[in-house]
Parts: C-alpha cells; sequence; structure tokens
C-alpha cells in the first residue's frame, strides 16, 4: 500500500476535524477525497505530509510511519497546498531550481517528469511567480512539487478556481503522472472530476461517507431517479417540495431530480399533481444517478 | 429603451493600451431572467463586468444598466444594482444582524425599513439562532446565502454574482440556486459569472466569452444541440480550444 490511514482523528478545540478515517490508497492510484469545504481534506493532507499530528490512529505513506519515519516521508512525497504556496518575489525558474536544490537534487535530473508540464510556463521563466495567471501557477506549483520525483503525490484542490480548460488540461496531466507509476492522492470540491479518479471516498464533516470507484458509487444509488422538467422552474421545485411523497428534489441544470418514497411510484401521479399545481410543458422521464447524487443522499 | 431589458449592451469595448481586453460585445438581458455570463481565466469577463457594474469606464460602445448608461450615470448603477463575489461578501467581524444593518445603511435604507427587512431575512434564512454571531463562525454555506440576502437588500432590479458558489457542499449550493430561482421569479435579474458548467446549466441564458468576444449566447440547451455537445463542460471546452 502506497498510502495507509487508520482510525484517524482530529479535532480543533470543539470541532472534530476528523473522525476515524480509515482508508488505503495503491501504488500508482489515482484517489480522490471529494467533499465540500470544511470536510476535513486539508487536515488529513496535512496529517499525512507530517505538517500536523493526529490525536489518534496511525498512518503510513510509503512505507514509512507518518510520526516516527516522517523525515523520509518528507523526501518521499510532493504536496501542492491548496493556496498558493510558492515564493512570489522568484521568477518561475528561480521556484523550481531552489525546491530542487532543498531535496538534494536538479532540475535536469528529473526533467524528464515534469517535461511536459514546465514547457508550457517555460516561455514565462523569467517571471515573477506572483505576477502569473491562476493555470500557470498550478502548473509551476505541481512542477515544484515534482522536482524531486516522489514516490506519491499530495493536491489539496488544484483545480478550484481554474477554468475548464485548465482544469481538464490538469487532470490529463495527472493521468500521465500515474502512468509514470506515481500515486496521487487528490482532492476537490467538484463532484464531475471524481469520475476521472480510479477510486474515490466521499468526505463530509470529517467523516468517510463511502469509498469505492466511480462507477460503483453511482450504482449505489438506492432509488429509481427522475428527470422533472416544466415551464417554471421555481415553482417547480416548490411544488415538488410541497408534495407529500416525496423523498428528495434537487435542482440539476434544466432539470430536477426527484426520487419519490413509494415503492409503487407512478410518474403520471406527479405529472397529474404538477398539472394541479398550473405547472405546464411538464416532462417527467428516468434518469441515472451521478455522483453528486449519492453523496448528497448520503450526507442527507 | 425597452422596459424588459434590464442589460443592454452595444459594441462594448475596453482596451488597455494595445491590448483589446473586451472586444465590442453586445447583447440583452431581460427582466427576471438568470443569465450566466462566461468564459475563459483571461477571456475578459471581470473586465467586462466591472464596465458593468459602474466601476470602470468603457472605451467606446454603449451600455445601459438597470435604466442608466455606464458612461454617464455610473454612480446611479451601483445604487440600482446588488453585487455579491465569493472574495468579498460580507464582514466576518460583524454579527448577521451588523452586517444587515451595515449593508441597508449602506443602500440608504430608512432603520426602519432594515429592522423589517432584517428580521424577514433573518427569518428567511433560519437565521434566528445565529443572529448576533459573528458572521466569521458561521459555514462558509450560510455565509453565502446570507451574502446573496443582502446583496437584494434594497431591492434592486439586478444582482451581479461573480463566481457566488465555490466550495460549498451540493445541498447547500442548491438551497443557493433556490434562492437565485426565487429572486428571478419575483422578476430580479441575475447575472452570474461561474467557471463551473454544472452552474451554467441553471441559468436562462449563457453567454461565452473568448478572448474578449462573446463567442456563444443561447439557451443551454440551444447551445448544447448547436455544439452538438452532451453538457455545457463539452460546449465551454469545444469553443474555448477552438
Amino acid at each position: 500500500m502506497s498510502i495507509s490511514v487508520k482510525h484517524i482523528s482530529k479535532s480543533y478545540k470543539s470541532v472534530n476535524a476528523l473522525q476515524d478515517i480509515s482508508f488505503e490508497v495503491k501504488k500508482g492510484e489515482l484517489y480522490g477525497l471529494i467533499g465540500p469545504d470544511g470536510a476535513g481534506k486539508t487536515t488529513l493532507f496535512r496529517i499525512l505530509t507530517t505538517l500536523l499530528f493526529a490525536d489518534e490512529g496511525t498512518a503510513t505513506v510509503a512505507g514509512f510511519d507518518v510520526v516516527a519515519d516522517y523525515k523520509s516521508i518528507r523526501n518521499s512525497v510532493g504536496y501542492m497546498p491548496g493556496k498558493f504556496s510558492l515564493y512570489q518575489d522568484l521568477t518561475v525558474e528561480e521556484n523550481l531550481d531552489f525546491f530542487a536544490t532543498i531535496f538534494g537534487t536538479t532540475v535536469e535530473e528529473n526533467y524528464d517528469l515534469i517535461k511536459d508540464i514546465y514547457v508550457q510556463i517555460e516561455p514565462f521563466k523569467n517571471r515573477r511567480a506572483g505576477k502569473l495567471s491562476g493555470g500557470m501557477k498550478q502548473k509551476l506549483a505541481l512542477s515544484c512539487a515534482l522536482i524531486h520525483k516522489p514516490k506519491v503525490l499530495f493536491l489539496d484542490e488544484p483545480t478550484t478556481g481554474v477554468d475548464p480548460v485548465s482544469r481538464k488540461e490538469f487532470w490529463e496531466m495527472l493521468k500521465r503522472l500515474q502512468q509514470k507509476g506515481i500515486t496521487i492522492l487528490v482532492s476537490t470540491p467538484y463532484m464531475d472530476e471524481a469520475a476521472l479518479c480510479d477510486r474515490i471516498a466521499l468526505i463530509q464533516d470529517g467523516k468517510i461517507l463511502e469509498i469505492d470507484t466511480p462507477e460503483a458509487i453511482v450504482k449505489h444509488y438506492p432509488k429509481p431517479i427522475y428527470n422533472v422538467r416544466a415551464n417554471n422552474m421555481y415553482q417547480l421545485i416548490n411544488s415538488l417540495n410541497a408534495y407529500e411523497h416525496n423523498h428528495s428534489v434537487y435542482p440539476f441544470g434544466e432539470f430536477v431530480h426527484y426520487t419519490d418514497n413509494r415503492t409503487d411510484f407512478n410518474p403520471d401521479h406527479l405529472k397529474a399533481y404538477l398539472e394541479s399545481k398550473n405547472l405546464s410543458n411538464i416532462h417527467i422521464e428516468k434518469t441515472i444517478a451521478t455522483i453528486e447524487d449519492t453523496f448528497m443522499e448520503l450526507a442527507k | 429603451m425597452n422596459n424588459n431589458k434590464v442589460i443592454q449592451v452595444e459594441g462594448l469595448t475596453k482596451m488597455f493600451g494595445d491590448f483589446t481586453a473586451v472586444n465590442a460585445i453586445t447583447f440583452d438581458v431581460e427582466k427576471g431572467e438568470i443569465f450566466g455570463f462566461l468564459g475563459a481565466n483571461g477571456a475578459g469577463k471581470t473586465t467586462a463586468m466591472k464596465m458593468l457594474i459602474g466601476i470602470s469606464n468603457p472605451t467606446s460602445g454603449n451600455a445601459n444598466v438597470a435604466g442608466f448608461d455606464v458612461f454617464t450615470n455610473a454612480e446611479d448603477i451601483k445604487k440600482n444594482i446588488g453585487y455579491m463575489s465569493q472574495k468579498f461578501a460580507l464582514y466576518d467581524d460583524l454579527t448577521v444582524r451588523e452586517n444587515i444593518t451595515f449593508f441597508g445603511g449602506i443602500y440608504g435604507l430608512s432603520r426602519k425599513r432594515i429592522k423589517e427587512k432584517s428580521d424577514a431575512l433573518i427569518e428567511e434564512l433560519g437565521l434566528q439562532n445565529v443572529a448576533n454571531k459573528l458572521v466569521g463562525a458561521l459555514p462558509l454555506g450560510w455565509k453565502q446565502k446570507l451574502s446573496f440576502s443582502v446583496s437584494l437588500i434594497h431591492d434592486p432590479k439586478i444582482v451581479f454574482l461573480d463566481e457566488p458558489t465555490g466550495g460549498v457542499d451540493p445541498i447547500t449550493r442548491r438551497q443557493f440556486w433556490e434562492l437565485i430561482y426565487k429572486a428571478a421569479n419575483q422578476g430580479t435579474t441575475v447575472f452570474v459569472t461561474t467557471h463551473y458548467m454544472d452552474e451554467a446549466e441553471y441559468c436562462d441564458r449563457v453567454s461565452i466569452m473568448v478572448n474578449g468576444k462573446i463567442e456563444a449566447l443561447d439557451t443551454p440547451k440551444k447551445l448544447k444541440e448547436q455544439f452538438k455537445a452532451e453538457n455545457m463542460n463539452d460546449v465551454f471546452l469545444k469553443l474555448a480550444r477552438g
């Protein structure tokens, strides 16, 4: 196992940031921690990168214990924190040299690993890091986290605030790194990115809700789920929320995802009800649950 | 002007030296519409929005927002619109009630009106138990809902939301969108920028900016048909990647 977490708990004063967290990440796996702000993702990253002690439980990374062997871990992992943490007043090139040097290596030695990423920011190598755009900062931070050829890469919300094009490119880069044998633990608040991981842990309020492959998590959704559409979204949501048989009502783009608490649910009855609420152009059809549906069902 | 158009923009352009940040954009937004304003980082969204909210002078073109001209009546625009951004929203070291009072005061509401608005808003959001707590102590999702409601305190015709919902859990995000639908249903126009394409799907119409120009503008449904895409994310990638 590349990462092994056993019964980790951590509290800050009265807040239980992590409660009895256990999971394992295999070597070479791309593993996602999926959850909103405040779920405990960053606390977990800090414990695994030896920057914070857990109150309870044990964890190993690349075979080393996070407490006893913390120095070995620091040499074996790359960490890209959620907040941009490079030196803003050093240039792109200086930052990269700096990180290579403190890990006792050179940019040349491991250039292969970062080449794909670094060539995209190389034209700006003399620009100060603080002056880069969001997408370029992200690429530089990833290059710096990789320059000592880590066995395990920790990425804490690398795509937050980044536009869809840069996000897509970022995930393509992660797939290529994975092929080079690097284990990756990545966190994100965005459910659509979960599908790009080998396995995911859904996390909220310091607790893991479920662990599985994205495909399996979606299959576990317990109920038939329906897309409902009508002429007025707001009235549709209100009417569905007021319907006595509803189990869940969540807007999803141009539809509302609806589940019913009866086993013999008949969409025609729902349609008649909505018509009685003066809605028109009503359209109800079965759909497939997404990871977000599953997350909301588990977090309910 | 047509009373149903809350925003009318024609050939709006902003140049910084030789660089054209916003290149002759033209569009209208109707009363009660939820309008998504999308684009990659650096496409010119923020610059365009700054002109629309009256804090940046256009280089050329015309724009009318909430009945006021962006060249000649920028101050009136500021008074007659709501604005919310994730980066700046509320004062963490003021309580919920103090924040509402503060923003009510800024927009020139009477004491009596502020009191009424505060009570109504606190009740609507279910914040009775935390009304006198510091906003900094509230969960992010609550802050965002409160921040949105505060941006509507002076009953503006239009509210601008600048990447409003990053990072919150999916249930809270939907509660936030329900507030948006409610406001739109009551006739408030909602102008929203976001990087998250699932949110684009909630909009009545969306525009997508690429290199300073609006390259697409339609309902999410029609854009998906036009670009033969399964979702708005694919539409965006097809456009922005060329």
